[in-house]
Protein backbone atom coordinates (compact mmCIF):
# COMPACT_ATOMS: atom_id res chain seq x y z
CA UNK A 1 0.00 0.00 0.00
CA UNK A 2 1.71 3.36 -0.79
CA UNK A 3 -0.53 6.57 0.06
CA UNK A 4 -0.05 9.86 -1.70
CA UNK A 5 -1.47 13.23 -1.87
CA UNK A 6 -2.61 15.42 -4.81
CA UNK A 7 -1.01 18.32 -4.20
CA UNK A 8 -1.36 22.22 -6.34
CA UNK A 9 1.04 22.32 -8.80
CA UNK A 10 1.44 26.10 -8.46
CA UNK A 11 2.85 29.08 -6.32
CA UNK A 12 -0.34 30.53 -6.59
CA UNK A 13 -2.01 29.19 -3.84
CA UNK A 14 -5.15 30.63 -2.53
CA UNK A 15 -6.84 30.23 1.01
CA UNK A 16 -10.05 30.30 2.07
CA UNK A 17 -10.08 33.43 4.51
CA UNK A 18 -13.09 31.97 6.30
CA UNK A 19 -12.41 28.35 6.93
CA UNK A 20 -8.39 28.62 6.44
CA UNK A 21 -8.11 25.72 4.36
CA UNK A 22 -6.87 25.87 0.82
CA UNK A 23 -8.81 25.95 -1.90
CA UNK A 24 -8.26 22.94 -4.31
CA UNK A 25 -10.93 23.41 -6.92
CA UNK A 26 -9.33 25.33 -10.16
CA UNK A 27 -5.74 24.84 -9.09
CA UNK A 28 -3.71 22.15 -11.34
CA UNK A 29 -2.53 19.12 -9.16
CA UNK A 30 0.00 16.38 -9.46
CA UNK A 31 1.21 13.79 -7.59
CA UNK A 32 3.29 15.10 -4.37
CA UNK A 33 6.97 14.89 -5.32
CA UNK A 34 8.09 13.08 -2.57
CA UNK A 35 5.47 10.78 -2.67
CA UNK A 36 7.04 9.05 -6.11
CA UNK A 37 9.87 7.66 -4.28
CA UNK A 38 7.19 5.61 -1.76
CA UNK A 39 5.91 4.65 -5.15
CA UNK A 40 9.45 4.03 -6.88
CA UNK A 41 10.06 1.77 -3.85
CA UNK A 42 6.81 -0.55 -3.32
CA UNK A 43 7.18 -0.98 -7.52
CA UNK A 44 10.81 -2.44 -6.55
CA UNK A 45 9.56 -4.39 -3.27
CA UNK A 46 7.28 -5.64 -6.02
CA UNK A 47 9.42 -6.37 -8.37
CA UNK A 48 11.78 -8.40 -6.23
CA UNK A 49 9.39 -10.26 -4.04
CA UNK A 50 5.85 -10.07 -6.19
CA UNK A 51 2.64 -8.78 -4.41
CA UNK A 52 0.41 -6.03 -5.03
CA UNK A 53 1.07 -2.74 -5.21
CA UNK A 54 -2.34 -0.34 -4.37
CA UNK A 55 -2.35 3.51 -3.76
CA UNK A 56 -4.22 5.13 -1.91
CA UNK A 57 -5.10 9.00 -1.43
CA UNK A 58 -7.99 10.88 0.15
CA UNK A 59 -8.85 14.31 -1.57
CA UNK A 60 -11.30 16.20 -4.14
CA UNK A 61 -12.51 13.76 -7.22
CA UNK A 62 -9.82 15.59 -9.00
CA UNK A 63 -7.03 13.60 -7.00
CA UNK A 64 -7.79 10.73 -9.27
CA UNK A 65 -5.17 12.26 -10.88
CA UNK A 66 -2.40 11.42 -8.56
CA UNK A 67 -3.44 7.95 -8.57
CA UNK A 68 -3.24 7.66 -12.23
CA UNK A 69 0.13 9.20 -12.43
CA UNK A 70 1.11 6.38 -9.83
CA UNK A 71 -0.82 3.74 -12.11
CA UNK A 72 1.10 4.81 -14.88
CA UNK A 73 4.21 4.01 -12.99
CA UNK A 74 3.05 0.49 -12.43
CA UNK A 75 0.80 0.23 -9.12
CA UNK A 76 -1.79 -2.12 -9.73
CA UNK A 77 -5.36 -0.83 -8.28
CA UNK A 78 -6.06 2.81 -7.07
CA UNK A 79 -8.60 3.87 -4.23
CA UNK A 80 -9.59 7.53 -3.58
CA UNK A 81 -11.61 8.61 -0.15
CA UNK A 82 -13.95 11.12 -1.42
CA UNK A 83 -16.79 13.10 0.13
CA UNK A 84 -17.06 16.41 0.64
CA UNK A 85 -17.64 16.05 4.57
CA UNK A 86 -13.76 14.80 4.82
CA UNK A 87 -12.75 18.56 3.46
CA UNK A 88 -10.77 20.44 5.82
CA UNK A 89 -9.46 17.45 7.49
CA UNK A 90 -6.18 18.55 9.76
CA UNK A 91 -3.33 15.64 9.97
CA UNK A 92 -5.22 13.78 12.82
CA UNK A 93 -8.48 13.82 11.07
CA UNK A 94 -7.09 12.78 7.90
CA UNK A 95 -4.84 9.87 9.40
CA UNK A 96 -7.99 8.80 10.82
CA UNK A 97 -9.99 8.92 8.15
CA UNK A 98 -6.76 6.85 5.69
CA UNK A 99 -6.72 4.39 8.74
CA UNK A 100 -10.52 3.17 8.23
CA UNK A 101 -9.92 2.65 4.68
CA UNK A 102 -6.72 0.90 5.04
CA UNK A 103 -8.55 -1.33 7.91
CA UNK A 104 -11.67 -1.74 4.84
CA UNK A 105 -9.76 -3.10 2.74
CA UNK A 106 -8.54 -5.79 4.39
CA UNK A 107 -4.40 -6.57 5.29
CA UNK A 108 -1.08 -5.24 3.63
CA UNK A 109 2.27 -6.05 4.30
CA UNK A 110 4.12 -2.65 4.26
CA UNK A 111 2.67 0.68 3.72
CA UNK A 112 4.92 3.10 2.36
CA UNK A 113 4.27 7.06 2.51
CA UNK A 114 6.19 9.67 1.47
CA UNK A 115 8.27 12.03 3.44
CA UNK A 116 5.60 15.45 3.72
CA UNK A 117 3.83 16.87 1.27
CA UNK A 118 5.09 19.94 -0.80
CA UNK A 119 2.13 21.72 0.22
CA UNK A 120 1.15 21.08 4.35
CA UNK A 121 5.15 20.21 5.04
CA UNK A 122 3.80 18.58 7.95
CA UNK A 123 4.76 15.05 7.63
CA UNK A 124 2.72 13.94 10.28
CA UNK A 125 0.04 11.69 8.82
CA UNK A 126 2.64 9.26 7.85
CA UNK A 127 3.45 8.62 11.39
CA UNK A 128 -0.43 9.09 12.55
CA UNK A 129 -1.61 6.45 10.15
CA UNK A 130 1.01 3.80 11.57
CA UNK A 131 0.10 4.61 14.80
CA UNK A 132 -3.57 4.54 14.81
CA UNK A 133 -2.87 0.95 13.33
CA UNK A 134 -0.90 0.03 15.78
CA UNK A 135 1.68 -0.57 13.11
CA UNK A 136 5.55 -0.03 14.05
CA UNK A 137 6.31 2.99 12.18
CA UNK A 138 9.65 3.86 10.31
CA UNK A 139 10.78 7.65 9.68
CA UNK A 140 13.22 8.99 7.27
CA UNK A 141 13.82 5.75 5.89
CA UNK A 142 16.92 6.34 2.93
CA UNK A 143 17.16 2.48 2.19
CA UNK A 144 15.81 -0.49 2.73
CA UNK A 145 18.52 -2.88 3.52
CA UNK A 146 16.60 -6.45 3.87
CA UNK A 147 12.96 -7.73 3.60
CA UNK A 148 11.76 -10.60 4.68
CA UNK A 149 8.53 -11.27 3.50
CA UNK A 150 5.87 -13.27 5.96
CA UNK A 151 6.36 -17.50 5.55
CA UNK A 152 4.78 -20.16 6.80
CA UNK A 153 3.26 -18.46 9.71
CA UNK A 154 6.27 -16.56 10.39
CA UNK A 155 5.74 -12.94 10.80
CA UNK A 156 7.69 -11.13 7.75
CA UNK A 157 10.85 -8.41 8.82
CA UNK A 158 12.18 -5.40 7.11
CA UNK A 159 15.35 -3.77 8.05
CA UNK A 160 16.26 -0.02 6.95
CA UNK A 161 18.48 2.78 7.23
CA UNK A 162 17.03 5.87 8.35
CA UNK A 163 18.46 9.63 7.98
CA UNK A 164 19.00 10.82 11.29
CA UNK A 165 20.55 14.28 12.75
CA UNK A 166 23.15 12.15 13.92
CA UNK A 167 23.73 9.74 11.23
CA UNK A 168 22.09 6.75 9.52
CA UNK A 169 20.54 4.62 11.68
CA UNK A 170 19.98 0.96 10.95
CA UNK A 171 16.71 -0.40 12.45
CA UNK A 172 14.57 -3.13 11.76
CA UNK A 173 10.84 -4.11 12.41
CA UNK A 174 8.09 -6.86 12.47
CA UNK A 175 5.88 -6.83 9.40
CA UNK A 176 2.85 -5.41 8.51
CA UNK A 177 5.23 -1.78 8.72
CA UNK A 178 4.87 1.46 7.97
CA UNK A 179 7.88 3.51 6.31
CA UNK A 180 8.24 7.06 4.90
CA UNK A 181 10.59 7.82 3.22
CA UNK A 182 13.42 9.94 2.11
CA UNK A 183 14.51 11.40 -1.50
CA UNK A 184 17.53 9.45 -1.11
CA UNK A 185 15.66 6.10 -1.10
CA UNK A 186 15.84 5.94 -5.02
CA UNK A 187 15.04 7.61 -8.49
CA UNK A 188 11.82 7.26 -9.70
CA UNK A 189 10.82 6.17 -13.02
CA UNK A 190 9.11 7.69 -15.47
CA UNK A 191 5.78 6.23 -16.79
CA UNK A 192 6.05 4.22 -20.02
CA UNK A 193 3.51 4.85 -22.78
CA UNK A 194 2.21 1.35 -22.18
CA UNK A 195 1.73 2.41 -18.13
CA UNK A 196 0.13 6.08 -19.23
CA UNK A 197 -2.44 4.12 -21.72
CA UNK A 198 -3.41 1.55 -18.99
CA UNK A 199 -3.59 4.23 -16.14
CA UNK A 200 -6.06 6.41 -18.02
CA UNK A 201 -8.19 3.35 -18.84
CA UNK A 202 -8.05 1.75 -15.44
CA UNK A 203 -11.29 1.75 -12.48
CA UNK A 204 -10.55 3.83 -9.66
CA UNK A 205 -12.63 2.74 -6.62
CA UNK A 206 -13.90 5.08 -4.83
CA UNK A 207 -14.70 5.42 -1.26
CA UNK A 208 -17.43 7.56 0.75
CA UNK A 209 -18.26 8.48 4.43
CA UNK A 210 -20.81 5.75 4.47
CA UNK A 211 -17.86 3.41 2.72
CA UNK A 212 -15.74 3.77 5.50
CA UNK A 213 -18.38 3.61 8.27
CA UNK A 214 -17.54 6.91 9.49
CA UNK A 215 -19.82 9.22 11.00
CA UNK A 216 -19.56 12.87 10.19
CA UNK A 217 -17.91 14.37 13.60
CA UNK A 218 -14.89 12.13 13.25
CA UNK A 219 -13.44 13.40 9.86
CA UNK A 220 -13.42 16.54 7.70
CA UNK A 221 -13.56 20.39 9.54
CA UNK A 222 -15.70 18.45 12.37
CA UNK A 223 -13.11 15.65 12.92
CA UNK A 224 -10.13 17.96 13.37
CA UNK A 225 -8.22 18.71 17.11
CA UNK A 226 -7.29 21.99 15.11
CA UNK A 227 -8.39 25.33 13.79
CA UNK A 228 -6.72 27.71 11.96
CA UNK A 229 -7.72 30.99 13.11
CA UNK A 230 -5.59 33.35 11.14
CA UNK A 231 -3.55 33.98 7.79
CA UNK A 232 -0.93 36.19 7.28
CA UNK A 233 1.22 37.14 4.69
CA UNK A 234 4.89 37.17 6.30
CA UNK A 235 6.44 40.51 5.70
CA UNK A 236 9.90 39.93 3.98
CA UNK A 237 11.64 43.26 5.59
CA UNK A 238 15.31 42.90 3.53
CA UNK A 239 17.20 46.23 2.67
CA UNK A 240 18.34 44.52 -0.10
CA UNK A 241 21.84 45.99 -1.48
CA UNK A 242 22.60 44.51 -4.47
CA UNK A 243 26.57 45.39 -5.85
CA UNK A 244 28.49 44.89 -8.92
CA UNK A 245 32.01 45.56 -8.24
CA UNK A 246 35.70 43.92 -9.20
CA UNK A 247 36.15 40.78 -7.14
CA UNK A 248 38.73 42.72 -4.78
CA UNK A 249 35.87 45.46 -3.66
CA UNK A 250 33.66 42.56 -3.66
CA UNK A 251 35.36 40.29 -1.21
CA UNK A 252 35.53 43.55 0.68
CA UNK A 253 31.59 44.09 0.83
CA UNK A 254 31.08 40.56 1.90
CA UNK A 255 33.96 40.93 4.84
CA UNK A 256 32.54 43.79 6.18
CA UNK A 257 28.73 42.55 6.33
CA UNK A 258 30.38 39.45 7.70
CA UNK A 259 31.90 41.62 10.73
CA UNK A 260 29.42 44.04 10.83
CA UNK A 261 26.82 41.69 11.58
CA UNK A 262 29.46 39.37 13.91
CA UNK A 263 29.70 36.58 11.67
CA UNK A 264 33.69 36.66 12.25
CA UNK B 1 -2.61 21.57 41.18
CA UNK B 2 -2.01 23.58 37.85
CA UNK B 3 -1.09 21.29 34.39
CA UNK B 4 1.40 22.99 33.48
CA UNK B 5 3.81 23.63 30.30
CA UNK B 6 5.60 21.19 29.20
CA UNK B 7 8.83 20.48 26.98
CA UNK B 8 10.37 17.30 25.87
CA UNK B 9 14.30 17.10 26.23
CA UNK B 10 16.27 15.43 23.58
CA UNK B 11 19.72 13.90 24.91
CA UNK B 12 21.86 12.45 22.55
CA UNK B 13 24.43 9.78 24.38
CA UNK B 14 23.23 10.85 27.87
CA UNK B 15 24.41 14.77 26.91
CA UNK B 16 21.27 16.84 26.10
CA UNK B 17 20.90 18.67 23.23
CA UNK B 18 21.08 22.26 22.55
CA UNK B 19 17.86 22.40 21.43
CA UNK B 20 16.67 21.50 24.79
CA UNK B 21 17.62 24.27 26.09
CA UNK B 22 15.61 26.64 23.43
CA UNK B 23 12.46 24.49 23.93
CA UNK B 24 12.79 25.94 27.76
CA UNK B 25 13.47 29.05 26.57
CA UNK B 26 10.17 28.99 24.35
CA UNK B 27 8.43 27.45 26.73
CA UNK B 28 8.92 29.99 29.25
CA UNK B 29 7.70 32.75 28.35
CA UNK B 30 4.33 30.75 27.84
CA UNK B 31 4.43 29.61 31.45
CA UNK B 32 5.00 33.17 32.31
CA UNK B 33 1.92 34.48 30.84
CA UNK B 34 -0.48 31.34 31.89
CA UNK B 35 1.11 31.88 35.52
CA UNK B 36 2.01 28.14 35.38
CA UNK B 37 4.99 25.69 36.07
CA UNK B 38 7.12 24.97 33.15
CA UNK B 39 8.40 20.96 33.48
CA UNK B 40 10.53 19.04 31.25
CA UNK B 41 10.55 15.59 30.00
CA UNK B 42 13.56 13.53 29.97
CA UNK B 43 14.08 9.99 29.37
CA UNK B 44 17.29 8.11 28.52
CA UNK B 45 19.31 6.21 30.78
CA UNK B 46 22.13 7.18 33.41
CA UNK B 47 21.15 10.87 33.05
CA UNK B 48 20.24 12.15 36.48
CA UNK B 49 23.01 15.23 35.71
CA UNK B 50 21.16 16.10 32.63
CA UNK B 51 17.80 16.17 34.46
CA UNK B 52 19.60 18.72 37.21
CA UNK B 53 21.02 20.83 34.22
CA UNK B 54 17.38 20.88 33.29
CA UNK B 55 16.76 22.99 36.05
CA UNK B 56 19.48 25.02 36.05
CA UNK B 57 18.29 26.25 32.69
CA UNK B 58 14.45 27.27 33.64
CA UNK B 59 12.80 23.68 34.27
CA UNK B 60 10.54 23.79 37.65
CA UNK B 61 9.76 20.11 37.55
CA UNK B 62 11.64 17.66 35.53
CA UNK B 63 10.15 14.23 34.67
CA UNK B 64 12.98 11.45 34.40
CA UNK B 65 12.21 8.25 33.25
CA UNK B 66 15.53 6.03 33.04
CA UNK B 67 16.22 2.74 31.51
CA UNK B 68 18.46 0.98 29.42
CA UNK B 69 15.92 0.70 26.00
CA UNK B 70 15.65 4.82 26.50
CA UNK B 71 19.34 5.24 25.74
CA UNK B 72 18.75 5.89 22.05
CA UNK B 73 15.38 6.67 20.45
CA UNK B 74 13.38 3.90 19.82
CA UNK B 75 9.25 5.49 19.22
CA UNK B 76 7.69 2.04 20.94
CA UNK B 77 9.25 2.50 24.96
CA UNK B 78 9.69 6.34 24.05
CA UNK B 79 5.55 6.75 22.91
CA UNK B 80 4.51 4.22 25.81
CA UNK B 81 6.21 6.22 28.51
CA UNK B 82 5.11 9.58 27.30
CA UNK B 83 1.42 8.49 26.72
CA UNK B 84 1.34 6.98 30.64
CA UNK B 85 3.29 9.94 31.44
CA UNK B 86 0.93 12.32 29.62
CA UNK B 87 -2.34 10.48 30.87
CA UNK B 88 -0.97 10.61 34.27
CA UNK B 89 0.02 14.28 34.66
CA UNK B 90 -2.16 15.51 32.08
CA UNK B 91 -0.18 18.35 30.89
CA UNK B 92 -1.67 21.89 28.88
CA UNK B 93 0.77 22.58 26.63
CA UNK B 94 3.96 20.12 24.69
CA UNK B 95 6.44 21.72 23.25
CA UNK B 96 8.57 19.52 21.57
CA UNK B 97 11.63 19.67 18.88
CA UNK B 98 11.32 19.64 14.96
CA UNK B 99 14.01 16.85 14.68
CA UNK B 100 14.16 13.50 13.46
CA UNK B 101 13.20 12.44 16.76
CA UNK B 102 9.93 15.08 17.71
CA UNK B 103 8.60 14.42 14.15
CA UNK B 104 8.35 10.85 14.26
CA UNK B 105 7.90 10.82 18.41
CA UNK B 106 5.05 13.52 18.66
CA UNK B 107 2.55 12.34 15.52
CA UNK B 108 2.59 8.70 16.95
CA UNK B 109 1.69 10.37 20.44
CA UNK B 110 -0.94 12.63 18.92
CA UNK B 111 -2.49 9.94 16.93
CA UNK B 112 -2.30 7.70 20.42
CA UNK B 113 -3.93 10.66 22.49
CA UNK B 114 -6.55 12.16 19.76
CA UNK B 115 -5.06 15.85 19.71
CA UNK B 116 -3.29 18.09 17.35
CA UNK B 117 -0.37 18.35 16.81
CA UNK B 118 1.03 21.59 14.51
CA UNK B 119 4.84 20.90 13.20
CA UNK B 120 7.36 23.31 12.85
CA UNK B 121 6.23 26.35 14.46
CA UNK B 122 8.26 29.61 14.15
CA UNK B 123 6.31 31.61 16.86
CA UNK B 124 4.11 30.59 20.01
CA UNK B 125 2.03 32.36 22.10
CA UNK B 126 -0.93 32.39 24.91
CA UNK B 127 -4.46 33.56 23.59
CA UNK B 128 -5.71 36.52 25.33
CA UNK B 129 -8.49 35.50 27.62
CA UNK B 130 -8.58 31.85 26.55
CA UNK B 131 -5.19 30.66 27.69
CA UNK B 132 -4.73 28.81 24.20
CA UNK B 133 -2.14 28.21 22.40
CA UNK B 134 -1.13 29.71 19.56
CA UNK B 135 0.73 27.86 16.87
CA UNK B 136 2.03 30.05 13.91
CA UNK B 137 3.31 28.48 11.23
CA UNK B 138 4.49 28.95 7.69
CA UNK B 139 2.55 27.22 5.45
CA UNK B 140 2.64 26.90 1.36
CA UNK B 141 6.45 26.79 1.01
CA UNK B 142 6.54 29.88 3.63
CA UNK B 143 3.99 32.39 0.92
CA UNK B 144 1.84 32.65 4.01
CA UNK B 145 1.62 31.99 7.90
CA UNK B 146 -1.28 30.46 9.59
CA UNK B 147 -2.02 30.66 12.97
CA UNK B 148 -3.43 27.40 14.97
CA UNK B 149 -5.19 26.63 17.83
CA UNK B 150 -6.27 23.08 19.18
CA UNK B 151 -9.16 24.66 21.12
CA UNK B 152 -11.25 21.09 22.72
CA UNK B 153 -8.19 18.51 23.09
CA UNK B 154 -5.48 17.87 25.37
CA UNK B 155 -2.72 18.70 25.33
CA UNK B 156 -1.63 21.11 22.58
CA UNK B 157 1.19 20.22 20.92
CA UNK B 158 3.64 21.90 18.44
CA UNK B 159 6.80 21.48 17.54
CA UNK B 160 9.83 24.02 16.78
CA UNK B 161 12.64 24.11 14.44
CA UNK B 162 15.84 23.92 16.32
CA UNK B 163 18.00 26.90 16.34
CA UNK B 164 15.01 29.02 15.72
CA UNK B 165 15.07 30.33 19.43
CA UNK B 166 17.66 31.59 21.62
CA UNK B 167 18.98 28.79 24.45
CA UNK B 168 18.25 29.72 28.14
CA UNK B 169 20.81 30.91 30.23
CA UNK B 170 22.07 28.86 32.81
CA UNK B 171 21.65 29.70 36.35
CA UNK B 172 23.03 27.08 39.06
CA UNK B 173 21.43 28.90 42.05
CA UNK B 174 18.31 28.10 40.40
CA UNK B 175 16.00 24.84 42.66
CA UNK B 176 13.19 22.66 41.16
CA UNK B 177 12.16 18.77 41.53
CA UNK B 178 13.23 15.96 39.85
CA UNK B 179 10.32 13.45 39.70
CA UNK B 180 11.22 10.15 38.82
CA UNK B 181 8.62 7.91 37.38
CA UNK B 182 9.23 3.79 37.75
CA UNK B 183 7.47 1.99 34.91
CA UNK B 184 6.72 -1.34 34.71
CA UNK B 185 8.61 -3.56 31.94
CA UNK B 186 6.04 -3.86 29.33
CA UNK B 187 6.14 -0.01 28.95
CA UNK B 188 9.62 -0.57 27.79
CA UNK B 189 9.17 -3.40 25.18
CA UNK B 190 9.72 -2.85 21.66
CA UNK B 191 8.85 -3.96 18.46
CA UNK B 192 12.04 -2.86 17.48
CA UNK B 193 15.67 -3.80 16.76
CA UNK B 194 18.28 -0.65 16.84
CA UNK B 195 21.25 -2.44 14.92
CA UNK B 196 23.42 0.49 14.96
CA UNK B 197 24.86 4.07 13.93
CA UNK B 198 26.77 5.06 10.83
CA UNK B 199 27.78 8.57 10.68
CA UNK B 200 27.54 10.36 7.28
CA UNK B 201 30.28 10.36 4.77
CA UNK B 202 30.30 14.40 4.66
CA UNK B 203 30.77 15.95 8.02
CA UNK B 204 28.60 18.90 8.12
CA UNK B 205 25.90 17.22 7.01
CA UNK B 206 23.11 18.43 9.65
CA UNK B 207 21.76 21.85 7.75
CA UNK B 208 18.82 22.28 9.92
CA UNK B 209 20.78 22.50 13.49
CA UNK B 210 23.68 25.46 12.82
CA UNK B 211 23.97 28.79 12.64
CA UNK B 212 25.56 29.37 8.91
CA UNK B 213 24.91 27.25 5.84
CA UNK B 214 27.22 27.89 3.42
CA UNK B 215 24.91 26.64 0.04
CA UNK B 216 26.11 25.92 -3.86
CA UNK B 217 24.32 26.36 -6.77
CA UNK B 218 24.94 24.75 -10.27
CA UNK B 219 27.11 28.32 -10.44
CA UNK B 220 30.11 27.13 -8.85
CA UNK B 221 30.86 25.04 -12.71
CA UNK B 222 32.52 21.96 -11.60
CA UNK B 223 32.50 19.70 -8.84
CA UNK B 224 36.35 20.28 -7.99
CA UNK B 225 35.43 23.95 -7.22
CA UNK B 226 33.19 22.87 -4.37
CA UNK B 227 36.58 22.43 -2.32
CA UNK B 228 36.00 26.73 -2.11
CA UNK B 229 32.83 26.16 -0.46
CA UNK B 230 33.99 23.24 2.06
CA UNK B 231 36.73 25.75 3.11
CA UNK B 232 34.53 28.74 3.52
CA UNK B 233 32.07 26.97 5.52
CA UNK B 234 35.10 25.94 7.86
CA UNK B 235 35.61 28.84 8.21
CA UNK B 236 32.71 30.44 9.15
CA UNK B 237 31.73 27.13 10.99
CA UNK B 238 29.17 26.59 8.91
CA UNK B 239 27.26 23.54 6.83
CA UNK B 240 27.00 23.11 3.40
CA UNK B 241 23.81 23.52 1.94
CA UNK B 242 22.71 22.87 -2.29
CA UNK B 243 20.74 23.42 -4.29
CA UNK B 244 18.20 21.09 -6.19
CA UNK B 245 20.21 20.40 -9.66
CA UNK B 246 23.95 19.97 -7.36
CA UNK B 247 21.74 17.15 -5.92
CA UNK B 248 20.38 15.94 -9.11
CA UNK B 249 24.00 16.15 -10.34
CA UNK B 250 25.50 14.04 -7.50
CA UNK B 251 27.93 16.62 -6.87
CA UNK B 252 26.11 16.41 -3.27
CA UNK B 253 24.19 14.09 -1.41
CA UNK B 254 20.71 14.52 -0.82
CA UNK B 255 20.87 16.01 2.71
CA UNK B 256 22.47 18.88 1.53
CA UNK B 257 19.23 19.74 -0.26
CA UNK B 258 17.77 23.06 1.04
CA UNK B 259 14.17 23.72 -0.17
CA UNK B 260 10.61 22.15 -0.93
CA UNK B 261 12.10 18.36 -1.44
CA UNK B 262 14.71 19.02 0.70
CA UNK B 263 15.05 20.54 3.82
CA UNK B 264 14.26 24.06 5.45
CA UNK B 265 16.76 26.13 7.02
CA UNK B 266 16.66 28.95 9.18
CA UNK B 267 20.48 30.03 9.87
CA UNK B 268 21.70 33.21 11.46
CA UNK B 269 23.11 33.27 7.94
CA UNK B 270 22.82 31.88 4.52
CA UNK B 271 25.61 32.48 1.85
CA UNK B 272 24.52 31.23 -1.72
CA UNK B 273 27.10 30.59 -4.19
CA UNK B 274 25.68 30.61 -7.93
CA UNK B 275 22.33 29.53 -6.64
CA UNK B 276 19.77 31.65 -9.10
CA UNK B 277 17.06 30.77 -6.45
CA UNK B 278 13.93 28.67 -7.66
CA UNK B 279 10.34 29.51 -5.94
CA UNK B 280 11.35 25.56 -4.44
CA UNK B 281 14.72 26.98 -3.09
CA UNK B 282 13.58 30.40 -1.92
CA UNK B 283 10.92 28.35 -0.19
CA UNK B 284 13.73 26.76 1.80
CA UNK B 285 15.43 29.50 3.18
CA UNK B 286 13.83 32.40 3.46
CA UNK B 287 13.63 31.98 7.34
CA UNK B 288 17.14 32.55 7.28
CA UNK B 289 17.98 35.53 9.45
CA UNK B 290 20.86 37.17 6.69
CA UNK B 291 21.58 36.00 3.62
CA UNK B 292 24.26 36.93 1.11
CA UNK B 293 24.06 35.53 -2.33
CA UNK B 294 26.73 35.76 -4.84
CA UNK B 295 25.79 35.46 -8.84
CA UNK B 296 26.85 36.13 -11.80
CA UNK B 297 23.25 36.50 -13.00
CA UNK B 298 22.03 40.25 -11.99
CA UNK B 299 18.35 39.02 -12.85
CA UNK B 300 18.84 35.91 -10.80
CA UNK B 301 15.83 35.69 -8.45
CA UNK B 302 18.31 35.20 -4.97
CA UNK B 303 19.16 38.70 -4.85
CA UNK B 304 15.56 39.45 -4.29
CA UNK B 305 15.39 37.56 -0.71
CA UNK B 306 19.23 38.67 -0.14
CA UNK B 307 20.59 41.78 2.35
CA UNK B 308 23.40 41.36 0.37
CA UNK B 309 23.76 40.67 -3.17
CA UNK B 310 27.23 40.65 -4.97
CA UNK B 311 27.08 39.96 -8.88
CA UNK B 312 30.41 38.38 -9.52
CA UNK B 313 32.17 35.54 -11.01
CA UNK B 314 32.63 32.68 -8.04
CA UNK B 315 36.34 31.57 -9.02
CA UNK B 316 37.17 34.86 -8.83
CA UNK B 317 35.66 35.62 -5.36
CA UNK B 318 35.78 32.49 -3.44
CA UNK B 319 39.33 32.10 -3.60
CA UNK B 320 40.26 35.59 -2.64
CA UNK B 321 37.26 35.91 0.39
CA UNK B 322 39.35 32.34 1.46
CA UNK B 323 42.18 33.90 1.45
CA UNK B 324 40.67 37.14 3.60
CA UNK B 325 39.10 34.89 6.07
CA UNK B 326 41.86 33.03 6.66
CA UNK B 327 43.88 35.86 7.44
CA UNK B 328 41.71 37.49 9.94
CA UNK B 329 41.76 34.29 11.50
CA UNK B 330 45.28 34.13 11.75
CA UNK B 331 45.69 37.70 13.04
CA UNK B 332 43.09 36.90 15.69
CA UNK B 333 44.30 33.44 16.95
CA UNK B 334 47.74 35.49 17.36
CA UNK B 335 46.05 38.26 18.92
Amino acid sequence: MVAVKYVPDTDEIQIDETTGTMVREGIPGIINPLDLYAVEEGLRLKERWGGEIVVLSMGPPKAEEALREALSMGADRAVLLTDRRFAGSDTWATAHTLSKAVRKLGYFDLILCGERATDGETGQVGPELGAMLDLPVITYVSQIEDLHPPHGGKRGWICCRRLTEEGYQRIGAPLPALLTVVKEINEPRLPTFQGKSRARRAEIQRLSLEDLALSAQETGLRGSPTRVVEIFYPSLVRDTVVVAEPPEKSVERIVDFLQKHELI
Amino acid sequence: MDRGVWIIAEQWNGKLKRVSFELLARAQRLADKLGDHLSAVLLGYHIKRAAQELIYHGADVVYLVEHPRLFQFDPDPYANCLERLIREERPEIIVAAATTTGRTLMPILAARLHTGLTADCTDLDIEEGTGLLLQTRPAIGGNVMVTIKTPNHRPQMATVRPRSYKPSPRDSSRSGEVIVKDYPDELFASRFKLLGLERPREETVNIEDTEVVVAVGKGIGKPENLKWIRELAELLDGAIGASRAVVDLGWLPYPHQVGLSGKTVSPRLYLACGISGAIQHLAGMRGSELVIAINKDPRAQIFKVADLGVIGDLTEILPRLIQRLQRLKSKGEKG
